[in-house]
C-alpha cells in the first residue's frame, strides 16, 4: 500500500514556472541587477591588479598593521602574500579577493539592516531564523541552478551563491549584538529625547560593533570556503585552480591552489579579528 | 494645577496586562494577581499630583515600584489604564514628535544603574541630553564641563564610564541630567552609590539648587533620612499601592500604617523633625496693652508669663514679678513694650536637635518665630520628648517598666524567704 501522496511533481513543476515566469518577465530587471554587481565587481578586481604587487603587499601590512597595532602581525600579512606570488598564483588571489570583497559589501549591506530589524521585532526574527538555517543548510547547487538561469553562468551568480552561504553569521550576530546592549543604556538615550535613528546609530551600533565585527570575521571565512563552488559556476581565480587539479587529477595543482586559500583566510582572518578585538577594549574596562 | 498629574494609574507587566487589569479592578494585590495570572502589577490604582517647584520624595521597598512610577513621568513605560499629565496634557495621547519634544526639553534623569554610554568619554557623557537636542558642540561640552566641575568631577572629563568607581559614574549621569535644564528632573536612586560625605554635600546641593531655581524633583530613595532632609513631600509605596503622601512631618507623627511606621521608626526624629511641630500658641500675647492692663490680663489667665509682640515683631516677654517691679517704678500707664526683657527665640524651621540647648537654657517656654519676626508660637521642654518618642516606643517602654516591677517584686519574695 502507497501511504504516500505525490508532492514532488507539483513542487518541481511549481518551481520550475516560477522561474521561468521571472525569466521571462523579469529578465530585464535581473540583467540589470546583475550589470550594477558585476561593474563592482570589474572595479574592484580591475584595481587590485593593476597595483604592482609590491605595492599591493605594503598596503595589505599597513591594514594589519593599522587594525591589531602588532609589527609581527604586518610582518606575517606581508610574508603570506609574497608567498602566494611565489605560488605563482597571485592573479588568482587578486581575483578571489575580489570577490570576497564585492560579497561581504553586499553582506554587510544586506545583513546589517535585516539584523537590525531582527533585533527591533521578534515577530521578524520568528520567521527570519529558519530562513537562515535553510540558507546555510541547504546544498549550494539547489539555489545555483536558478541562479544560472537568471543570471547565466559567470560571476554574478558566484558572487550571489557566496552571498547567500556566507550571509546568516552577520545577520545572527547584529541582532545578538544589538539585543545584548544594556537596556538602561538605550533607557537613558530614550529618556533624553533620541529619535530611533539617534539610538540606533550613537547607542545600538556603536555598543555592538564588537560582535558585529566577529559576524563580519565568520562571514568573511565562509565566503572564501565558498570559492571553489564559486568557480564551478564560472567565477575566476584561486578556486578555479583546485577545480583544474580536480578535473586533471594533477594533486600539486591542486596543492598550490589549497595553500592559496588558506594563506588567504589567515590573513584576512587574523587582520579582522584583530580588529574587532581592539573594539572590544574599552567594554572590558567597564566590567 | 499642579504640574505633574497622575490619574488612576495601573501598570500591569505580562502578556496580556489587559486581560489581567479585570482582576485588579475586582480587588487582586500584587501577590494574588502573580500567583493567578502570572502578571506582575507594577502600580496599582496610582493618584498623585506633584506641584511646580516642590522636591517630590517616592519611597518603599525594594520591587515596590518606584522605578516604574517615575518611569510613566517622561513616558518610558506606558501604562495599563489611567491618565498621566503634565501641565494638564495627558501624554499618552502625545504624537511621537511631541513626546520627543517633552523629553528634550522639559524632563531629565539620573538612573539607578547610572546608564552611561560605555563607549564615550565622560564629557561627551554629561554634553549627550544636549547634544541629542542639536546643540553646537563647544556650546554643549562648555556647559557640560561647568556641571562636571559642580558635581566635583573636574580632571576627569576625558576618562571612559568604564575607568571610574560607581559613585564617580553616578555624578557624571547627575551631571547629564543638570546639563539637560530642564524644569523636571526624575531621579532614580541618584545618589545611593556616593560616600556619606559627598551625599550629603550633593543633598545639601541639590536642595539650593532646586530653592535658586524652581525645577521640580521628583527624587527616589530607599533611604529616610534622605527623604527627610530633601523632600517637600514624601509618598510612601508598598507594592505598586500608594500608602501615604505627605509632609515629612505628616508621615513621621502619624504613620497611616504599620508599614508606614516600621519605615519611621528608626529615624532621628531630633534631626528630621522642626520645631513647628511641637508648637503651642502662647497663653497670653501682649502688644499695644499698658503695664496696668497687663498684669489685669495675667491675673485673668493665672500665666506668670507673657510674650510681647511690638508693631508686629517678637520684642521679648514679661513676667508678672517684673511687671509689677515696673508699676511701682514707672507706674501702670507705661506701655509694655518698653519694660520687656529680651528673650532668646528659634525660628519655626529650625530642627529640634538644634534648638534644644537653647530650650534647655531658656528660663520660660522658647518662642518661635517666623522668618519675618512675627511670633508664630511657643515650645515647651516637655513636649520635646513626646514627639521624640514614637507611640510604639512608647508602648514598649511601658511593658519593660511592668516587667521590671514583676522582677522586682520577686526579688522582694526571694528576699524574704
Ligand atoms: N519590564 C518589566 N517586566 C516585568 N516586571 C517588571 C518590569 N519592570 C518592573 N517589573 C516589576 O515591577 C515591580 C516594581 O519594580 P521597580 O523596578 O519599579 O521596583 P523599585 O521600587 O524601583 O525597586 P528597587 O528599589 O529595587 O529599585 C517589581 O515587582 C518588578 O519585578
Ligand atoms: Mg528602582
Amino acid at each position: 500500500m502507497n501511504i504516500f501522496p505525490d508532492i514532488r511533481g507539483p513542487i518541481a513543476a511549481a518551481t520550475n514556472d516560477l522561474v521561468d515566469f521571472l525569466v521571462v518577465d523579469y529578465g530585464d530587471a535581473f540583467e540589470a541587477f546583475s550589470n550594477v554587481l558585476l561593474q563592482a565587481l570589474l572595479f574592484i578586481e580591475r584595481g587590485l591588479r593593476a597595483l604592482p604587487p609590491w605595492a599591493m603587499i605594503l598596503i595589505i601590512a599597513a591594514v594589519a598593521l593599522a587594525a591589531s597595532r602588532k609589527p609581527l602581525m604586518a610582518v606575517g600579512a606581508a610574508a603570506g602574500l609574497w608567498f602566494i606570488g611565489a605560488l605563482g598564483m597571485w592573479d588568482q588571489a587578486m581575483q578571489t579577493l575580489a570577490i570576497i570583497l564585492v560579497s561581504v559589501c553586499f553582506c554587510i549591506l544586506v545583513g546589517l539592516p535585516l539584523g537590525v530589524l531582527a533585533a527591533s521585532s521578534r515577530m521578524f526574527r520568528r520567521g527570519l531564523i529558519p530562513v537562515l538555517d535553510l540558507m546555510q543548510t541547504i546544498p549550494s547547487f539547489v539555489y545555483l541552478i536558478p541562479a544560472a538561469m537568471l543570471f547565466g553562468l559567470g560571476k554574478v551568480p558566484a558572487i550571489l551563491a557566496t552571498v547567500i552561504y556566507a550571509l546568516p553569521p552577520l545577520i545572527r550576530l547584529t541582532d545578538l549584538g544589538i539585543r545584548e546592549v544594556d537596556g538602561e543604556v538605550v533607557e537613558a538615550s530614550r529618556a533624553f529625547g533620541a529619535t530611533r535613528a539617534q539610538i540606533l546609530t550613537g547607542v545600538q551600533i556603536p555598543l555592538s560593533l564588537p560582535t558585529i565585527m566577529q559576524g563580519i570575521n565568520q562571514t568573511t571565512m565562509l565566503a572564501l570556503s565558498m570559492v571553489v563552488i564559486a568557480s564551478m559556476i564560472g567565477a575566476r581565480g584561486v578556486g578555479e585552480t583546485v577545480l583544474l587539479g580536480l578535473q586533471r587529477n594533477d594533486s600539486g595543482t591542486g596543492l598550490v591552489g589549497g595553500i592559496t586559500i588558506v594563506i588567504l583566510a589567515v590573513v584576512i582572518d587574523r587582520i579582522t579579528q584583530a580588529y574587532g578585538r581592539r573594539l572590544q577594549r574599552h567594554r572590558s574596562a567597564e566590567a | 494645577m499642579p504640574l505633574i498629574e497622575l490619574d488612576h494609574v495601573v501598570t500591569i507587566f505580562g502578556n496580556d496586562p489587559e486581560g489581567a487589569l479585570a482582576r485588579v479592578r475586582a480587588g487582586a494585590d500584587k501577590k494574588a494577581l502573580l500567583a493567578e495570572t502570572n502578571h506582575v502589577l507594577g502600580l496599582d490604582d496610582i493618584t498623585l499630583s506633584i506641584e511646580a517647584g516642590e522636591i517630590f520624595v517616592v519611597m518603599g521597598l525594594s520591587g515596590s515600584g518606584k522605578s516604574t512610577l517615575v518611569r510613566h513621568i517622561n513616558r518610558l513605560i506606558d501604562s495599563t489604564a489611567g491618565a498621566v499629565r503634565i501641565d494638564g496634557t495627558d501624554i499618552m495621547a502625545l504624537s511621537k514628535k511631541e513626546l520627543i519634544a517633552l523629553r528634550r526639553r522639559r524632563i531629565a534623569m539620573v538612573f539607578q544603574r547610572f546608564g552611561l554610554l560605555p563607549h564615550r568619554r565622560v564629557l561627551e557623557n554629561a554634553a549627550y541630553g544636549l547634544e541629542i537636542r542639536g546643540l553646537p558642540r563647544a556650546e554643549r561640552e562648555a556647559r557640560a564641563q561647568e556641571w562636571l566641575e559642580r558635581v566635583g568631577l573636574k580632571g576627569y572629563e576625558d576618562r571612559y564610564p568604564g575607568e571610574l568607581s560607581g559613585g564617580m559614574q553616578q555624578r557624571v549621569g547627575l551631571a547629564r541630567a543638570l546639563a539637560a535644564d530642564t524644569d523636571i528632573i526624575l531621579m532614580d536612586e541618584a545618589f545611593s552609590a556616593l560616600d556619606p560625605l559627598i551625599r550629603s554635600e550633593l543633598q545639601d546641593e541639590l536642595v539650593a539648587l532646586q530653592r535658586a531655581t524652581g525645577k521640580t524633583i521628583v527624587f527616589i530613595t530607599h533611604d529616610l533620612d534622605e527623604a527627610l532632609r530633601l523632600a517637600d513631600r514624601i509618598a510612601i509605596l508598598k507594592d505598586g499601592r500608594l500608602v501615604q503622601v505627605g509632609t515629612p512631618t505628616d508621615i513621621l507623627l502619624s504613620p497611616a500604617d504599620p508599614y508606614v511606621e516600621a519605615f519611621v521608626r528608626d529615624v532621628n526624629r531630633a534631626r528630621a523633625l522642626t520645631v513647628d511641630s511641637l508648637m503651642q500658641p502662647p497663653a497670653l500675647r501682649l502688644s499695644e496693652e499698658s503695664i496696668g492692663e497687663a498684669l489685669a490680663a495675667m491675673r485673668r489667665t493665672k500665666s506668670d508669663v507673657a510674650y510681647v509682640v511690638d508693631d508686629g515683631r517678637f520684642a521679648g516677654v514679661v513676667t508678672k514679678e517684673g511687671l509689677e517691679r515696673a508699676a511701682v517704678t514707672q507706674g501702670t500707664g507705661e506701655a509694655v513694650a518698653a519694660v520687656a526683657e529680651a528673650h532668646p527665640a528659634v525660628t519655626a524651621d529650625t530642627a529640634i536637635e538644634s534648638a534644644i540647648p537653647t530650650l534647655l537654657e531658656s528660663p520660660h517656654p522658647l518662642p518661635v518665630v517666623t522668618e519675618d519676626g512675627e511670633l508664630a508660637g511657643i515650645v515647651r521642654p516637655e513636649s520635646v520628648s513626646e514627639v521624640l518618642v514614637s507611640e510604639r516606643t512608647q508602648a514598649d517602654l511601658v511593658e519593660t517598666a511592668t516587667a521590671g516591677q514583676e522582677v522586682g517584686r520577686r526579688a522582694d519574695i526571694d528576699s524574704a524567704a
